[in-house]
């Protein structure tokens, strides 16, 4: 998994690219997550436009990272869901613990409502 | 394991959605005999067998070297009390996304995990 980092005010944007998967794109993410918390950002937002696989270790990932944030008092939220990741989460009602958005502006916008 | 899987379904013309859940399925039947059997040993072999009938389907046998498993044992990951917890996911989404599977003890001593695509159903959607 690729990352690219764009922070915009007190949010951090992580651009995903490839898999999220065992052994690979999942210690990935949980290092980029703990980078961004120890560079002072509770405010992440995931970009998954490039993401094409996750798998249960992945999204174990991602629910270890949404409370690590969740207990510093910050936010994660998802953007650019592809409907088979969309599915993935929905299957295993994550889907209703995660913010998740299709419009960079209005997830931008949400961490300051 | 994921090429081989994607050759197949492109000269036998399974469709790609198929391919997709049939790969994710396959993904976490390795990732669970490799971690959770085998526990990690170099030693021990997952044997991988695949049959694909494009009348009827594509069936995947997993099999490792481990003490064997019980799938009783897996607690399900959409009560509310395991919502938020990062693993034990893996056999579920095995079950969601493949019309069978069903796990055995292996001749060998390990656990058998057989998966199951009927792919005329899918077909016919």
């Amino acid at each position: 998994m690729k990352t690219k980092i764009r922070d915009v005010g007190n949010v951090r944007i992580l651009d995903l690219e490839g898999k999220i998967t065992i052994g690979a794109g999942d210690v990935e993410l949980r290092k980029q997550i703990e980078d961004s918390v120890s560079a002072g950002f509770t405010n992440i937002l995931l970009d998954f436009k490039g993401v094409s696989h996750i798998d249960s270790s992945g999204i174990g990932e991602l629910v270890g990272c949404y409370t690590t944030i969740s207990r510093r008092g910050g936010k994660m939220k998802l953007l650019n869901l592809t409907q088979k990741i969309t599915d993935i989460l929905h299957v295993t009602q994550l889907i209703t613990v995660f913010d998740v958005f299709d419009n960079e502006q209005e997830a931008l916008a949400s961490f300051s409502a | 394991m994921e090429r081989v899987l994607n050759e197949m379904c492109r000269s036998e013309r399974v469709g790609e959605e198929t391919c997709y859940w049939v790969g994710m399925a396959v993904r976490e039947a390795l990732a669970n005999a490799i971690k959770h059997g085998n526990k990690l040993s170099a030693e021990k072999r997952v044997l991988v067998e695949v049959t694909l009938d494009p009348a009827e389907a594509l069936e995947i046998v997993v099999e490792d070297e481990g003490e064997g498993f019980d799938p009783a044992g897996v607690a399900d990951p959409t009560d509310p009390g395991n919502l938020m917890r990062s693993s034990g996911r893996g056999v579920f989404y095995m079950r969601q996304f493949m019309d069978e599977v069903d796990f055995s003890l292996a001749e060998r001593g390990g656990t058998r995990l057989r998966l199951r695509k009927n792919l005329n159903a899918r077909r016919s959607e």
